[in-house]
């Protein structure tokens, strides 16, 4: 199993996940520059990691998609390899086309920095057997306000692609809501490739993955793709 | 003197903000009339941002020297020992004027610039805080810059990748025309592989590195010199813009440059930019520069000389490499896509030395000149340690203990009531709406985060080649500018030891402090008192706690004009303290934790003074009334037994009592907690609302699991620290007996509606 993360410049989660993969969940892990052609050989992660790729300038992973590791990055997804965004990792994903629909701005127009409730809607190599389960992970974004056109909606909730949803905490907060965010269909994460090999979303799992941070229920996203790899 | 600048004349001097004696002093020291550049240079480095001429003399009697000092104030920030070959880099600044005129820009370049204070040392930048001071709640202007700066630290600290893990703010009218924003950064690095803004070796090339030079912050040194008049905003040009995504690939780029190892010094280009960086580097190493402007990397187009030198475009750094190492750095900064440019070099004439060819505009295409004329020569030490420096007059205010006597038994006091009150209060209740606009968790270090303990926790991850290891440590920033106001020199010291408790909560001895002072006009006598006052009070606390003071700023003229005179802040010298854990283990959270833990109050019984507190305020509408005092030994001892009591694993919980005193420090660990508590305040507490609501310092509150009260009572009474047993944790509601009783649920929602009154929910 090797996992790599791609560093953009900008990119600023890069860190908390090569330290997830590589310290927590024991993954051989490494770095790849956004301006290297090609990935390592025998890559079966990509990450694209949270953070503010070229600034965000324009929209919010608008220019990543450009990178030249990018195009090695779509024969991985094509060759059924795993690709993970996190954040503006998930931003890029959907400005790339890899993913449906687009992350607009929080509705209360702030950024946004806590812990949210999600519940796991599908299937996947990064959700294996833990469907229904509600996860606590930590949001930090400014614009994670998923938005599709109705078609798009639809169809992705009949395909069951919807990864993850905003759900209520147990103690409701006034000032926190469950989705944190005014995403339609309250998604915080879809499913897509075609193998279902590319997930994108909006919490951080790679940061609540020690009990030291929190919690680890993020870390249970790493050891199902673990699983998906290995079974390839 | 050249085509389209003004001559120099006594006048222009005047509104560069020299006085009639330094304009005579520099004309003595050069022999001859300055060119507008050198007017322009020795304007920004004679200022008081730049020279500190009026805080010098002061500052001197702040401790700063101790075991685990590697640096101490002098250099870019302080640098402190942790251990096993780290060290933490750490420093607090102001940027008060900028972000009362343009709130976004102004406080984000406040982090911008003491982020990069942080790694131009080498360090790379762990952790942020921040501590604002806002006017009235109800003040008009109060919301929008609390929204400002708010989102402007967010969108600086967020995009570059720092977590801001802490801070503080308060609300009082005397910030009404000056709010403050101090930034505080933390950064770690190899104690082996520090970087000091020097420029050594004669004939190395002297090195520009990052975002290109525009007229933005021109005088913004000077800016910060003085006081507001009423219409400041038409200051507006003078604030600089930030380029966070800009900073973060100068912190990549700077990085892996350190790494090169090709460098004898760096400096970031802060308040006067250009000029100040290279002549205090020069300044540091005892030599030379001579800047080449015509090849310095700019965005605007016919910039002059002055415009040049006295620039504060952010994102950049002045580096001096190695002969013959200038192409390793231009090409990792080509990797980086930052822009480099060698732009002059040391020297041994001890005289800054600026050449510029005047109508040369490098944007035009044209080749660089051969040769370019000097603008500007003067001598290096003429800017720095000859810079003038002021013993000012100190005058005591003889109206200030007028303002002790207050009557407070004719106000309504009803504890149910009131403490609600105070809970729900903007200088007391839940900064949630703010610290969530900060990414607090980016780097996986967080253990502590904003809101659930007294200080926050950061790990640190420590990579070399001898492995990969784990350190903590605790962070934490004070100042109560009431008690400041009614006392200086008390004021001071309890702010010291509020920060170093907050850290003693958490489990963290403290290494090391930094320190903003924000004060008024420092011509006017009162005020300069005041500073006296404030930096003997922090160093009676330092000397008290064994802690030293390894970076500060001084910010002065904080201070508006109005119809009446002159309104100063509170005299508001912040107080960043930095803390040390042996291990992951004693790390103590504010929050009560089990049912059936017995809760105490640590700390001597006070005198239930009110002077200051929220409470008096409040009900009186002024800060008056004679302050608490403060027993700086038994504080020493209060804080070393909470470190020993946490490292022996003692404490399921403690939390510093602080604004609004005993009864909320017990609402506030039941609601982090979510846990309800029966207590009974014991006879010595009186039913009063000093007893209540005083603000007295060094009180903890504590709870301890049944299983370890023997050790914790046999520990207790080796230390000798006051301890009074409150009751027990559990339940739904914070009972006090003969008192009242509140739900957890009306606790809670009143502590989060604090900010309500000002950003709605």
């Amino acid at each position: 199993m090797r996992a790599v993360v791609i560093q953009f410049p900008g990119s600023n989660a890069d860190f908390d996940a090569l330290h997830t993969l590589r310290d927590v969940v024991g993954v051989q892990t490494s770095y790849v520059f956004h301006k290297t052609p090609t990935l390592p050989a025998g890559t079966d992660l990509v990450v694209l990691p949270g953070g503010f790729s070229y600034g965000d300038y324009l929209r919010c992973g608008a220019i990543a998609r450009f990178a030249p590791v990018m195009a090695d990055v779509r024969r991985h997804v094509e060759r059924g390899g795993l690709l993970l965004g996190i954040c503006n990792g998930f931003q890029i994903l959907t400005e790339a086309g890899l993913l449906p629909g687009a992350l607009s701005r929080n509705a209360h127009l702030r950024f946004e920095c806590r812990d949210v409730f999600v519940r796991v809607d599908a299937d996947g190599p990064f959700t294996q057997e833990l469907r229904g389960r509600v996860l606590r992970l930590p949001i930090a974004h400014a614009e994670g306000r998923y938005q599709a056109d109705e078609a798009t909606l639809q169809s992705l909730e009949a395909k069951s692609l919807v990864a993850f949803r905003y759900v209520p905490a147990t103690t409701p907060d006034p000032r926190a809501p469950a989705n944190p965010n005014g995403s339609l269909h309250d998604i915080a994460g879809l499913y897509g490739g075609p193998r279902r090999n590319v997930l994108g979303l909006m919490p951080h799992p790679e940061r609540m993955a020690e009990p030291l941070l929190g919690g680890t229920d993020g870390r249970l996203l790493f050891h199902s793709a673990v699983r998906a790899a290995l079974a390839r | 003197m050249r085509a389209h600048e003004p001559a120099v004349t006594p006048e222009l001097a005047r509104e560069h903000g020299l006085t009639d004696d330094e304009y005579a002093l520099a004309l003595k020291a050069i022999g001859r009339t300055p060119t507008f550049p050198e007017l322009g240079v020795l304007s920004v480095m004679w200022s008081e941002h730049c020279s500190y001429k009026s805080s010098r003399v002061h500052l001197k009697r702040l401790p700063t020297k101790g075991p685990r000092v590697i640096h101490g104030p002098g250099e870019n920030a302080g640098v402190v020992d942790i251990g096993d070959g780290w060290a933490v880099v750490f420093k607090m600044e102001s940027h008060n004027h900028p972000s009362f005129i343009e709130p976004y820009q102004g406080a984000g370049t406040g982090v911008g610039g003491i982020l990069r204070d942080v790694f131009t040392m080498g360090a790379r930048p762990v952790a942020a805080m921040n501590s604002l001071r806002f006017g009235e709640p109800t003040h008009p202007r109060t919301p929008s810059l609390l929204r400002g700066v708010v989102a402007g630290i967010a969108g600086y600290g967020n995009a570059f990748g720092v977590p801001t893990v802490g801070g503080e703010v308060q609300f009082d009218a005397a910030y009404n025309g000056n709010i403050l924003v101090n930034a505080f950064a933390l950064g770690t690095c190899r104690s082996d592989r520090l970087f000091l803004g020097q420029a050594k070796g004669v004939g190395n090339p002297i090195l520009y590195v990052g975002a290109r030079t525009g007229r933005d912050g021109i005088h913004g040194a000077t800016m910060a010199s003085a006081e507001f008049e009423e219409g400041a905003e038409a200051e507006r040009p003078t604030v600089q813009v930030g380029d966070p995504f800009m900073e973060k690939l100068l912190l990549e780029g700077c990085l892996e440059i350190f790494a090169a190892d090709v460098l004898e010094g760096i400096q970031d280009m802060g308040a006067a930019g250009l000029t100040s960086s290279t002549v205090e580097m020069a300044s540091r190493a005892g030599n030379g520069v001579e800047l080449w402007l015509d090849r310095l990397p700019r965005r605007a187009k016919h910039l002059s000389a002055y415009e040049i030198l006295l620039s504060e475009s952010q994102e950049r750094m002045i580096m001096v490499a190695r002969l013959g190492e200038e192409q390793r750095v231009l090409d990792i900064c080509a990797k980086w896509d930052l822009d480099a440019q060698v732009v002059g070099r040391v020297t041994d004439t001890g005289r800054f030395v600026v050449r510029a060819t005047d109508g040369y505009d490098p944007l035009s295409g044209e080749p660089w000149p051969a040769e370019s004329p000097v603008v500007v020569d003067l001598p290096v030490g003429l800017l720095t340690d000859e810079a003038p420096m002021y013993s000012r007059p100190c005058v005591d205010d003889p109206r200030l203990t007028d303002r002790y006597g207050v009557d407070a038994t004719g106000l309504p006091f009803d504890p149910r009531a009131d403490l609600l009150e105070l809970l729900a209060a903007p200088n007391v209740g839940s900064r949630a709406w703010i610290y969530r606009q900060y990414d607090h968790i980016v780097r996986d270090g967080t253990v502590v985060r904003p809101g659930a303990g007294d200080a926050a926790v950061v790990r640190i991850f420590c990579e070399d080649e001898r492995g990969r290891r784990e350190k903590f440590i605790a962070m934490a920033s004070d100042c109560n500018g009431r008690f400041c106001e009614l006392d200086p020199r008390t004021g001071a010291a309890m702010a010291v030891a509020e920060a170093c408790r907050n850290l003693a909560c958490v489990g963290a001895a403290p290494i090391g402090l930094t320190d903003c002072l924000n004060f008024g006009n420092p011509q006017r006598p009162e005020i300069m008192a005041q500073f006296r006052d404030a930096i003997d009070g922090i160093a009676d606390a330092c000397k008290a706690l064994d802690v030293p003071v390894v970076s500060g700023n001084v910010s002065l003229y904080n201070e508006t004009t109005e119809a009446s005179g002159p309104r100063a802040v509170l005299p508001t010298p912040t107080i960043g303290a930095v803390g040390l854990f042996e291990k992951v283990s004693d790390v103590v959270g504010a929050g009560f934790r089990t049912a059936g833990d017995h809760v105490f109050v640590l700390g001597p019984h006070g005198n239930d003074r009110l002077g200051g507190s929220e409470w008096l305020t409040r009900r009186t509408g002024k800060v008056c009334g004679r302050p608490p005092s403060i027993d700086l030994a038994a504080e020493a001892l209060l804080q070393s037994f909470l470190v020993r009591a946490a490292r022996e694993g003692l404490l399921a919980s403690a939390h510093d009592c602080a604004e609004g005193g005993l009864l909320v420090g017990l609402a506030e660990a039941c609601i982090l907690g979510q846990s309800g508590a029966a207590l009974a305040l014991p006879a010595q507490y009186a039913m009063t609302p000093g007893g209540l609501f005083g603000e007295d310092p060094s009180r903890v509150v504590v709870s301890v699991t049944p299983y370890v009260l023997g050790l914790f009572a046999q520990r207790v009474a080796e230390a000798g620290v006051p301890c009074t047993f409150l009751g027990r944790v559990g339940g739904v509601a914070l009972t006090l007996a003969d008192v009242a009783s509140w739900t957890l649920d009306e606790l809670r929602e009143a502590h989060a509606s604090a900010l309500d009154s000002i950003v709605g929910r």
